[in-house]
């Protein structure tokens, strides 16, 4: 179970399953595993019937346990419909299938959907969450079974750490923490550098807030993780390994901890694995979770037990890391490729994807978006595929109006855009960035000043507050997009706003300073229009600041219906029933009660 | 020795030096705030940005940081350069616009208050450069001052709140402090200094009141020479 899973109740149904089982005396075996990826209908249950199609039922509450295990037992469904079936599923790191379902499929069952009809799966390739959702993540055996370990047992028998590092270069595996570095260069200059102690760390920090791809793989498949450091390692020469988790990640803390210990046990960690002569261990290093923290300089301060601020070298960490050693550092989700990379080879990688962003990305889908959840996509699928397709289109038949990618110091992609491949390159042209892969869907009922307002502020608060241009800069731009949705804006606030990002990016110490102007560069090149209305007009086309809307009744609509009239907190409507209401415009407080709550579109917002 | 070319000039420098040191001893000026000849650079400030040209690419780097290389083009106030340096000014008059230095320094450099950025109404002087902290920690040996928070919150510790127990009263924060801050007041036999008061010591050779009790102390620990030996101030030694 993941935490998002968790939330939604299914320890409470792990629980009444449990309690159920054990009552009827039943031979099941039930286990926990991670998260499938889509939050709306967690919690998800499976039932894996020997020789019959694996079924999947949505939605499942404690409640309905015990109807469940009636209907699977004597497999007749009259009440729960299940979510899908799987009758083979795709080993993807040995190519093989494995078939659920050995004979014909039950007839009871044809009707119900194959995993890969319904849409928010069928456009998704799993490589980092391959087991997610699929695997128990306490149980090693499981890992194993499903090809994990092997690409390990491969590289250390058979491979020298100069083809591994050939390897990954030739994948064209890029970081998958933001900056999309070459994974494989990465390696190489850290090979390189002089040293006999060097290390490699596992940057679990995930501090974009909404965030949770590193979360779910370390929640849900920690051997992934730990299986691709030890690859790394082994191809460096490093002989130590950290993994960096926030402390507000106590499940993840918890299944890497037994992972490393199970690992450890099993001789995968520690002196001379597979008696190759390598020796390599991995700890858990804890961070209080800070934004900037997830830099790697950063990070390294904070594992020393320093303030975690951006150190201020112009050296490399590859050459002068964590305690001054040779360190490198990727992202969970480019450590978790690894395996499947070298078990595949890197022609079957650079074969997924586009030709300068291989393999794929995954996604935390969230705003206004029908199936809110993480995807994860071949590089080169369109934002239209995973917006429409895959996240089932924007809710309430709204408009489609940008999506935020890249985390808070990304950009938005304006909706003429939909057809923009998702890539390094693709993103950074359109003047977003990859970043961790926060994508948030934004409808036509979105600000793009407020939106660039939310996102300074959360930069404001999170900047380490070392160097001026962005403790002070990021600072006072958030107080002039304040001002500007406040009505207060100048004539000259955009011309203002674009040199101060010129001199954020180019004075800033560390990225965090250098890319905090996105969200506002971002949204000025594609709404100005909207920065314009604000400033000039005194409205918010988007109907979003208070302070520049007003709610009024058309006259023509209103049939009276008084709805508007008793949500109202401020007693602000006046009107009789079957009269024509009307907003006292000094007692109104913005509040858009009445707007929601009209059945005539008899409230407008000017 | 490594060859590189400021502002047009072909330099020679040592290797290893700045490019701030390396400009300076070539007579040619760059701004700083948070640099100091007895503490490391920390890069805080960002006033003494460069342009670095390297190979192909072009890049914004701090003078106080950056150690010269062979071949290195390097432009010391062109119009990327001034751009950040004159939003740095902006942004440190806003936050402590009663500051004389922070004024003057701008006045020098022909920069004028950007009007959008509302002063801050703290009264507060500190920009943030951490020297004030640096110097207390590796010169001076005892990390009374810190800073506290992060973010545009973020200031500077312990002293300002409550009075430092580690505090020995030297002095050398405040004489650092490059907008005085940090305010140190004396009277004959007491030393007033991060929100706290000093005993001074007399010397046993003139009677002049020449140091915290609490810094001789310090020292004495330190060096193992006792307190006594200590108490004789710099011109009766
Ligand atoms: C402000 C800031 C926050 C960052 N946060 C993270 C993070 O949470 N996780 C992460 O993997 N990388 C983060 N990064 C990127 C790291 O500095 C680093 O590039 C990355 O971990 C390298 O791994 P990769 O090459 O596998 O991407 C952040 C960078 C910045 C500037
Ligand atoms: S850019 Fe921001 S986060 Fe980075 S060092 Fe400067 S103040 Fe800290
Ligand atoms: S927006 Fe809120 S406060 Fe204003 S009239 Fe409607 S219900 Fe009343
Ligand atoms: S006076 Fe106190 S705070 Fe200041 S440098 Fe000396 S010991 Fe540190
Ligand atoms: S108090 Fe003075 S020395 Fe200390 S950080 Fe502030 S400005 Fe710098
Ligand atoms: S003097 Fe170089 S950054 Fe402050």
């Amino acid at each position: 179970m993941a935490t998002n899973s968790i939330a939604a109740g299914s320890d409470k149904v792990y629980q009444a399953m449990a309690d159920e089982i054990k009552a009827r005396n039943l031979k099941f075996q039930l286990t926990k595993t991670g998260s499938m990826g889509l939050d709306s209908m967690e919690p998800l249950v499976e039932f894996v019937v020997p020789n019959k199609p694996k079924l999947s039922f949505a939605k499942v509450t404690a409640e309905k346990v015990p109807a469940l295990l009636d209907q699977v037992i004597n497999l007749h469904l009259d009440t729960e419909t299940p979510f899908y079936r799987v009758d083979e599923q795709e080993n993807i790191l040995t190519g093989e299938k494995t078939f659920y379902c050995t004979g014909k499929v039950p007839r009871i069952l044809r009707d119900i959907p194959l995993i890969d009809a319904i849409p928010y799966y069928a456009k998704q390739v799993k490589i980092a969450t391959r087991n997610c959702g699929i695997i128990d993540p306490e149980n090693l055996e499981e890992y194993v079974a499903r090809g994990g370990y092997f690409a390990l047992y491969k590289t250390l028998t058979e491979m020298s750490p100069d083809g591994i590092i050939e390897e990954v270069i030739a994948s064209g595996l890029r970081g998958r923490g933001g900056g999309g570095f070459s994974t494989g260069w990465k390696w190489r200059s850290c090979r390189d550098a002089e040293g006999t102690v060097k290390y490699v760390i596992c940057n679990g920090d995930e501090g974009d807030p909404g965030a949770y791809m590193d979360r779910s793989v370390m929640e849900g498949d920690p051997h992934s993780v730990i299986e691709g450091m030890i690859i790394g390692a082994y191809a460096i020469g490093a002989t130590q390994g950290y993994i960096y988790v926030r402390n507000e990640y106590p499940l993840a803390v918890a299944n890497l901890t037994k992972a490393l210990a199970k690992a450890r046990d099993a001789g995968l960690l520690g002196k001379n694995i597979f008696g190759s002569g390598f020796s390599f261990d991995i700890r858990i290093s804890k961070g209080a979770g800070a934004f900037v923290c997830g830099e790697s300089t950063a990070l390294i301060a904070s594992m020393e037990g320093k303030a975690g601020e951006p150190r201020a070298k112009y050296t490399h960490t590859v050459e002068h890391g964590l305690w001054d050693r040779p360190t490198n550092i990727n992202n969970v989700e480019t450590w978790t490729n690894v395996p499947v990379i070298m078990a595949r080879g890197a022609d079957w990688f650079s074969s997924i994807g586009t030709k300068t962003s291989s393999g794929t990305k995954v996604f935390s889908l969230v705003g206004k978006v029908n199936n809110i959840g993480l995807v994860e996509v071949a590089m080169g699928t369109t934002i239209r595929e995973i917006v429409h397709d895959i996240g089932g289109g924007v809710p309430q038949g709204k408009t489609f109006k940008a999506v935020q990618t890249g985390g808070p110091s990304g950009g938005c992609i304006p909706g003429s855009l939909i057809d923009l491949p998702v890539g390094f390159e693709e993103l950074g042209e359109a003047g977003s960035m990859m970043g961790s892969g926060g994508m948030i869907v934004m409808d036509d009922t979105t600000c793009m000043v407020d939106i660039a307002k939310y996102f300074l502020d959360f930069l404001a608060k999170e900047s380490c507050g070392k160097c001026t241009p962005c403790r002070d800069g990021v600072r006072r731009m958030r107080d002039i997009l304040e001002d500007i949705c406040n009505g207060h804006g100048e004539e000259g606030d955009v011309e203002l706003l674009k040199g101060m990002s010129e001199a954020m990016i180019d004075g800033s110490h560390c990225a965090l300073g250098g890319s905090a102007p996105n969200p506002v560069l971002s949204t000025l090149r594609y709404f100005q229009d909207e920065y314009e209305a604000h400033i000039l007009d005194k409205k918010c086309p988007a109907g979003v600041c208070k302070a520049l809307i007003h709610f009024h009744v058309v006259a023509d609509k209103c049939t009276g219906c008084v709805k508007c009239k008793k949500v109202c907190p401020t007693r602000a409507i006046q009107g009789n029933r079957k009269e024509v209401h009307e907003i006292d415009q000094t007692l109104c407080i913005q509040c858009r009660a009445c707007y929601e709550v009209c059945a005539f579109d008899a409230i407008i917002i000017e | 020795m490594v060859n590189l070319v400021i502002d047009g000039k072909n330099i020679q420098a040592k290797k290893g030096t700045t490019l701030l040191a390396v400009a300076r001893e070539n007579g040619i000026d760059i701004p700083t705030l948070c640099s100091h000849e007895s503490v490391e650079n920390s890069g805080a400030c960002r006033l003494c940005v460069v342009e670095i040209t390297k190979g192909k690419t072009k890049k914004i780097v701090t003078s106080c940081l950056y150690k010269a290389e062979d071949g290195l083009m390097v432009e010391t106030g062109n119009e990327r350069v001034l751009k950040v340096r004159k939003f740095v000014m902006q942004l440190l008059m806003a936050r402590c616009p009663t500051s004389g230095v922070i004024r003057d320094l701008a006045v020098k450099m022909g920069v004028v208050p950007e009007p959008r950025f509302k002063p801050n109404e703290d009264g507060k002087k500190c920009i943030m450069c951490r020297l004030c902290v640096q110097v207390c920690e590796h010169v001076v040996g005892v990390s009374a001052l810190g800073f506290a928070f992060r973010g545009t919150d973020k200031a500077l510790g312990t002293p300002f709140r409550e009075p430092s127990s580690v505090c020995i009263g030297c002095g050398s924060c405040a004489y650092i402090c490059p907008t005085q801050q940090i305010v140190m007041t004396s009277t004959e036999d007491t030393r007033s200094i991060c929100g706290r008061t000093f005993k001074m010591r007399a010397c046993s050779v003139c009677g002049r009141y020449f140091a915290p009790e609490d810094q001789l102390a310090f020292i004495s620990e330190k060096t193992g020479v006792s307190v006594e030996d200590l108490s004789v101030c710099v011109s009766c030694r």
